[in-house]
């Protein structure tokens, strides 16, 4: 089966978009990823959809964006598992691609979050979680993972700083990304001074919702070579679930998905955690990076509070991770992140990042997670 | 009667609707399949490792140990009357796990991980429509059925 390669990247800036519709800013992600490959609409196969659905007022949402690309007739659909919506739309192009059904397509992760008012959001954050046992007691979002938060100090030893170095340090590089949603540096003071959340978690403890789009097109190995000078390989691709219900999962220190998905991910690339230079991993709240480190395997299980602090995860460390500012900085319009990672990684791997280069950057690595774990996708990107 | 279930309840029909039935007599039941014996809390109709559809509720005590929680400030539409609230999760002592809020036998100050708690039904006595719940509260907390008004 054939190898599927990376051959264009685009990226609209990210933040509260109220200059545009869901499809004006997937068509600025998907021109700047087709002048990027320098190709036309009529080399484009197909086209994946990354998106979750109840946040826009239009239903079936792959089809306006589709029109207002321009790619009418050719196939499209949408692919949802809450914030990982983007990387399972990676996952269904790529399946196509090594299928052998196109050769050629367009991944489009979009999402605009601020259509819909203050009220429905507090409304549908009552549903995040299992709804017949845990969403009856009002449980959110940031307190399912405060309570992994909670856990992980406890077994762990992890303190209130740790958390705060990855907010910090996500800001850091946030503030050099011009298309991130906050370009500030933080410090650890300014975040302990922000408002409660849900315990231990404070405002910049949260990633921000946000609105964005982020292309990417990928094409078969043969058509790669043909198109692009340096496309970058899609080489380890892991995905797996674990359970809806919190209270059905063998432990709260980690995503058992991510464990399973990065397991198959460097398999299948024939590569280990230590080979990866840079990555984009899914650090929806502060402890979610923590345990991103232990699952993935940059640091041993508990030890990825000291990881941060020791600034293993800045440029210069072992891995430097999310030097796009990650979720925290760049915002998180949920079904664009999945793509936006593999367009940071990719660039990385170009050696395109600017002051955020991470030097020798020849592995990179993906980690996009949906809802509390849920669902994970691992990807192993490498260069030629 | 699983509407009964819940400040907010968004799952009315269930094949384990009869354990808010019991619940507001006093009851916390689990599940039982009846092929296999495997046991769930929470309940559910379809027995997790065999696949069989038959099964039958069993009383469990809710004594369990708090695994984790948190205090929630920040909470979605239908709670904000209650806000803020710390909810936890308990490993029972016989298997599985709950969700709930902390009751009024154990103050704010006094919660830590590890502690022993008990799994307690309770009903929102405000109400005229039937409302239950289960909340976390010091091992030996009774409900007391002659406190309702039925």
């Amino acid at each position: 089966m054939t190898r599927v390669g990376i051959i264009g990247l685009g990226h609209g800036v990210f933040g509260r978009r109220s200059d545009a519709t869901v499809q004006e800013l997937a068509f600025e992600a998907f021109r700047a990823a087709m002048e990027d490959a320098g190709i036309e609409r009529d080399a484009v196969d197909a086209s994946v959809i990354g998106s979750v659905p109840e946040y826009h007022k239009q239903r079936s949402l792959a089809g306006v964006v589709q029109e207002y690309l321009g790619l009418v007739p050719k196939p499209t659909w949408l692919t949802e598992v809450a914030c990982a919506s983007g990387s399972a739309a990676m996952r269904t192009a790529w399946m196509a691609i090594k299928a052998g059904v196109h050769d050629v397509v367009a991944v489009i992760g979009c999402q605009k979050m601020t259509e819909l008012s203050t009220p429905e959001i507090l409304a549908l954050m009552g549903r995040v979680g299992e709804v017949q046992w845990e969403s009856g007691f009002g449980t959110t979002f940031p307190g399912y993972y405060a309570m992994f938060a909670k856990r992980h100090m406890h077994e762990f030893g992890t303190t209130r700083d740790h958390l705060l170095d990855v907010a910090v340090k996500n800001h850091h590089y946030g503030a050099m990304n011009p298309l991130a949603l906050f370009r500030k540096e933080i410090t650890a003071e300014k975040a302990k001074a922000s408002e409660d959340v849900a315990t231990p978690f404070q405002v910049y403890d949260c990633c921000a919702n946000a609105d964005g789009a982020a292309c990417v097109i990928l094409a078969s190995e043969d058509r790669a070579r043909e198109i692009s000078s340096k496309p970058v390989w899609l080489s380890g691709m892991g995905c797996a679930s674990a359970t809806m219900s919190v209270l059905r999962r063998p432990n709260l220190v980690g995503l058992p998905s991510a464990e399973h998905a990065a397991a198959q991910a460097y398999a299948m690339a024939g590569i280990g955690p230590a080979d990866v230079k840079v990555a984009d991993v899914h650090d929806c709240f502060t402890i979610a990076e923590i345990m991103a480190y232990e699952d993935l395997g940059f640091c041993e299980r508990g030890e990825g509070g000291p990881f941060v602090a020791e600034k293993q995860s800045y440029i210069g460390g072992k891995v430097a991770v999310n030097v796009d500012g990650g979720l925290k900085a760049k915002g998180h319009p949920i079904g664009a992140t999945g793509v936006s990672m593999t367009y940071e990684i990719a660039k990385q791997l170009r050696g395109e990042a600017g002051e955020r280069q991470v030097p020798d950057a020849d592995v990179g690595l993906t980690h996009n997670v949906g809802g509390i774990g849920q669902y994970c996708f691992v990807q192993v990107l490498t260069r030629d | 009667m699983f509407k009964w279930f819940g400040k907010v309840n968004y799952t009315p029909y269930t094949k384990v609707a009869d354990f808010a039935r019991h619940l507001r007599d006093g009851r916390l039941m689990g599940s039982r399949c009846k092929r296999c014996g495997a046991t769930s809390f929470p309940p559910r109709a379809d027995c997790d490792a065999c696949m069989h559809g038959e099964f039958e509720f069993f009383e469990v005590s809710g004594k369990g140990t708090l695994h984790t929680f948190t205090k929630i400030v920040a909470a979605p539409t239908g709670f904000e009357d209650v806000t803020p609230y710390t909810i936890g999760v308990v490993d029972l002592d016989g298997g599985g796990k709950a969700l709930a809020w902390f009751g009024d036998s154990i103050p704010e100050q006094d919660i830590s991980i590890g502690m022993e708690v008990q799994v307690v039904p309770r009903i929102f006595e405000e109400l005229e429509e039937i409302k239950v719940y289960y909340s976390l509260e010091q091992p030996g907390t009774t409900w007391s059925k002659a406190e309702q008004p039925w």
